[in-house]
């Protein structure tokens, strides 16, 4: 999946700082610990901003590349922060068969960002998501942990009132 | 701390009873001891997204309000496999069956039945209530021709308690392997099982073993296979979530055979409650020295973590697996060298699949011969599908090899809602193909679906009906595979992204009858060019389409049509004058005021009908539902 840099600047703290520390030294000599702390760190920023990697190559003495190889190539590591409510539509094949596509129209409409993009005042973001595995729900979407299933594209707005 | 096989049986006895009360065989005499009733209530992904777990705490609460609460024991269990219709209660020694429960209910239950003695007919399952009489749900159609193996112990125990695990039998067969067979003693029982890998490939799991255990002594890992990235597939989940305790006794037992004292289960970070169960089982194995140094009393050491895939399918493979446990980018690498000679941080290893393990305990302790006389003839024993899509059970289901599609998807699936055909089956997701109807009757195993040009995949059953357009499908999952391949060969990095364009070019009705040839070539080009399973498999969704829908296809191309209306510039949505009665409820739909009344009224009707402007509709289909009671609105 194309992964956008974020233009939002980063806004770190020392205590978050002093996490990611934590974090890599508790792993530290340990092999292939490189995943272990990027998902460490994602649960710390939300995110994985540039300076977090900058951060954690030097740390581990591997070079930036390597962990920006790591960071875009899988999709659950992400370089933009969500929104304070991220709302993801399950595109696996069991949701897509029972019209998910049609949740993810109502939702770009109604929210007015597309796929993979967060609201001007960072309230929303919008993603779509491979299998959650709630097929026996399908179509589903969730709102940060909360799960929506059964869903029919008229139940969109009612979702999105609890939120605003 | 367990040392020895005696305080293993010793558990089991004391918690064998418990796991016989949830036996639902009609007419059995069990007992709890004081317990009178059990009540399950599934705790799988599904059924906790519809907020199984709140239930069970205020079902809690009621029974203690109702001072019951020595009398009825409440478990969180995995899953029951009828996911279509969570949340699941089941209350034993009945077995009666509740569905889509609600909070609300949960008091009503605990009133009305476990006081009072009388189920709650209103909220039971539709099919287990035959006038009077209540059915148990072993005797529904979901369940009946259904043989749990992998599946026996989810939504029976409590998934985090070790206890009840061994009230099974659990753990027995890795006493009896550390302490009575040889390494090839296992090896041989494995191999003469005729188990095959149930990830999808069908490589005999008894040779990887083999092959592992013949490599010289040193450093070997047991790996697990827990990426399940199929979308619709969810049996490893559910596994996970429901028996962790299997696969944990399931990969020291191949560490014993193997000679690895280490494993690693690579599990998706997209389940979370999988995630802490299994770590939560394997703290408490290791309490009991089921994990660990002396195993049993013996020499014998094993010991395992797990590591969080980050979603990418191509770790599925597996290869690409390995190199992402080492911390890399899931890149596949070339074969040879196997796994089995040089895999994990260099090392020998053997990777298996979820489903595979948690079948192992079972052949060790009933012996290869009761696995062998399940399935058919080259493919043994039994296979977990998810069933998904345009289906009425859906859910996860566990049959013999060699039950028909058919059985599948009419008897245990309960068929296709809404009175619809049946137009075609989709296994092994991005990496299969399609079954059509005229091929509904095939018996299913890993060869038979080969030859239908489709694979077994992990186990997802995608069931379409007429309303599924074939190129369109084909089209979704190439672009599933474009945006996953890794990008290391360019056979499948660069050809399916060509595949995909001219796909697209065909659905927005600018298709050529040459593209055809062009989309087959191509297919086999990758096919047999592509470094990993996942390029060499990525064409199989066009090609099975192709050889089994090809008239769609060209409906596409030479009548610019969608035959079942969902490729958006092929159709528009008209309304039938003389049905329209005129009400009017289409226009308020319709976003793009796209709806206007026309100067015709319709004989024998008061208002004017509707019509729709082709040049201002968007295609969004919100007119349809609001012309249910007439059906004047159609695609054309």
């Amino acid at each position: 999946m194309k992964k956008k840099m974020t233009t939002v600047a980063f806004n770190g703290t020392a205590e978050q700082l002093a996490q990611l520390d934590e974090l890599i030294a508790k792993h530290k000599g340990e092999k292939g610990a490189l995943m272990p702390i990027l998902q460490g760190a994602q649960g710390i920023y939300g995110y994985l901003p540039i300076e977090v990697q900058k951060h954690i190559a030097l740390s581990m003495d591997v070079p930036l590349s390597e962990v920006y190889g790591v960071a875009t190539f899988y999709s659950q590591f992400i370089l933009n922060p969500k929104g304070e409510y991220a709302v993801s539509v399950c595109l696996g094949t069991a949701c897509y068969v029972k019209g998910a596509g049609l949740l993810m129209d109502k939702l770009e409409s109604l929210l007015g960002i597309k796929n993979g993009e967060i609201s001007d005042d960072r309230k929303f973001s919008l993603d779509a998501t491979r299998c959650i595995g709630a097929c026996g729900l399908a179509p589903v979407l969730t709102v940060n942990e909360e799960v929506y299933g059964r869903l029919t594209p008229d139940m969109i707005k009612g979702i999105l009132d609890k939120y605003n | 701390m367990i040392k020895n096989i005696a305080e293993l049986t010793a558990i089991r006895d004391a918690y064998a009873g418990k796991i016989n009360f949830r036996k639902h065989d009609a007419g059995a005499e069990v007992s709890d001891g004081n317990i009178k009733k059990h009540v399950l209530i599934c705790g799988g992904t599904g059924c906790t997204s519809s907020k199984s777990v709140q239930i069970k705490a205020k079902m809690e609460e009621a029974i203690k309000e109702a001072g019951i609460q020595d009398e009825v024991q409440v478990v969180l269990t995995g899953c029951f496999g009828l996911c279509a219709l969570g949340p699941i209660v089941i209350v034993y020694p009945e077995g009666t069956f509740y569905s889509r429960i609600e909070i609300k209910d949960a008091e009503t239950i605990v009133k009305e039945h476990l006081v009072g003695g009388t189920p709650v007919k209103s909220l039971l399952y539709s099919e287990t209530v035959k006038g009077d009489e209540i059915l148990s749900l072993n005797e529904t159609a979901f369940y009946k021709k259904q043989k749990r193996v992998a599946l026996r112990n989810c939504g029976v125990i409590d998934p985090e308690c070790i206890n009840e695990y061994i009230g099974t039998n659990g753990y027995l067969a890795l006493a009896k392997v550390v302490t009575e067979m040889t390494p090839d003693d296992v090896i041989n029982t494995i191999l003469e099982s005729g188990i095959r890998g149930r990830g999808g490939g069908g490589f005999p799991t008894g040779r990887k073993w083999m092959f592992a255990a013949a490599q010289p002594k040193g450093q070997k890992y047991v790996v697990c296979n827990g990426d399940e990235g199929d979308p619709g597939a969810f049996m490893d989940r559910s596994i996970l979530e429901g028996d962790p305790h299997a696969l944990i006794e399931a990969m020291a037992i191949a560490g014993y055979a193997i000679g690895a004292n280490q494993g690693y289960v690579y599990v998706r970070a997209e389940y979370p409650i999988a995630v802490n169960r299994l770590q939560a089982a394997i703290d408490a194995a290791r309490k009991e020295g089921l994990l660990g140094k002396n195993i049993f009393g013996t020499d014998f050491e094993f010991d395992m973590q797990i590591r969080l895939g980050a979603g990418a399918f191509v770790c599925g493979e597996e290869t690409a697996l390995l190199t992402s446990i080492e911390g890399n980018r899931g890149e596949p690498r070339p074969r040879p060298p196997f796994p089995a000679v040089k895999g994990l941080f260099g090392k020998p290893t053997i990777i298996n699949n979820v489903e595979t393990y948690a079948n192992i305990p079972q052949i060790i302790l009933k012996g290869a011969d009761w696995f062998k006389s399940m399935g058919t003839e080259k493919s043994k024993g039994t296979k977990v599908f998810a069933l998904g899509g345009k289906i009425t059970n859906t859910g996860l289901v566990e049959i013999p090899m060699g039950t028909t599609l058919r059985e599948v998807v009419e008897e245990i699936g309960g068929g296709i809602p809404n009175g619809k055909k049946f137009k075609a089956a989709q296994t092994g997701g991005p990496s299969g193909g399609c079954i059509p109807a005229s091929k509904y009757d095939v018996e299913i195993d890993y060869d038979n679906l080969i030859a239908q040009g489709s694979m077994m995949g992990s186990g997802g059953l995608i069931v379409m009906d007429e309303d599924t357009c074939m190129v369109d499908l084909a089209k979704f999952f190439l672009e599933f595979t474009v945006d996953e391949s890794c990008g290391k060969c360019a056979p499948c990095r660069i050809g399916t992204v060509r595949l995909l364009e001219i796909l697209t070019k065909i659905t927005e009705g600018n298709g050529e009858m040459e593209d055809l040839d062009k989309l087959e070539e191509l297919a086999n080009y990758i096919k047999s060019a592509s470094l990993c399973g996942l390029g060499q498999t990525a064409p199989n969704p066009v090609l099975s389409t192709l050889a089994n829908f090809r008239d769609e296809y060209i409906a596409h191309i030479v009548d610019k049509k969608c035959p079942a209306g969902v490729c958006k510039n092929l159709f528009t949505y008209k309304i039938d004058l003389d049905k329209c009665m005129g009400c009017g409820l289409c226009a308020k739909q319709c976003p793009a005021e796209a709806i206007s009344r026309t100067d015709y009224v319709a004989e024998g009707h008061k208002l004017a009908s509707m019509q729709i402007d082709a040049s201002k509709c968007v295609k969004c289909g919100a007119c349809l539902p609001s012309c249910k009671k007439f059906n004047a609105i159609y695609k054309g």
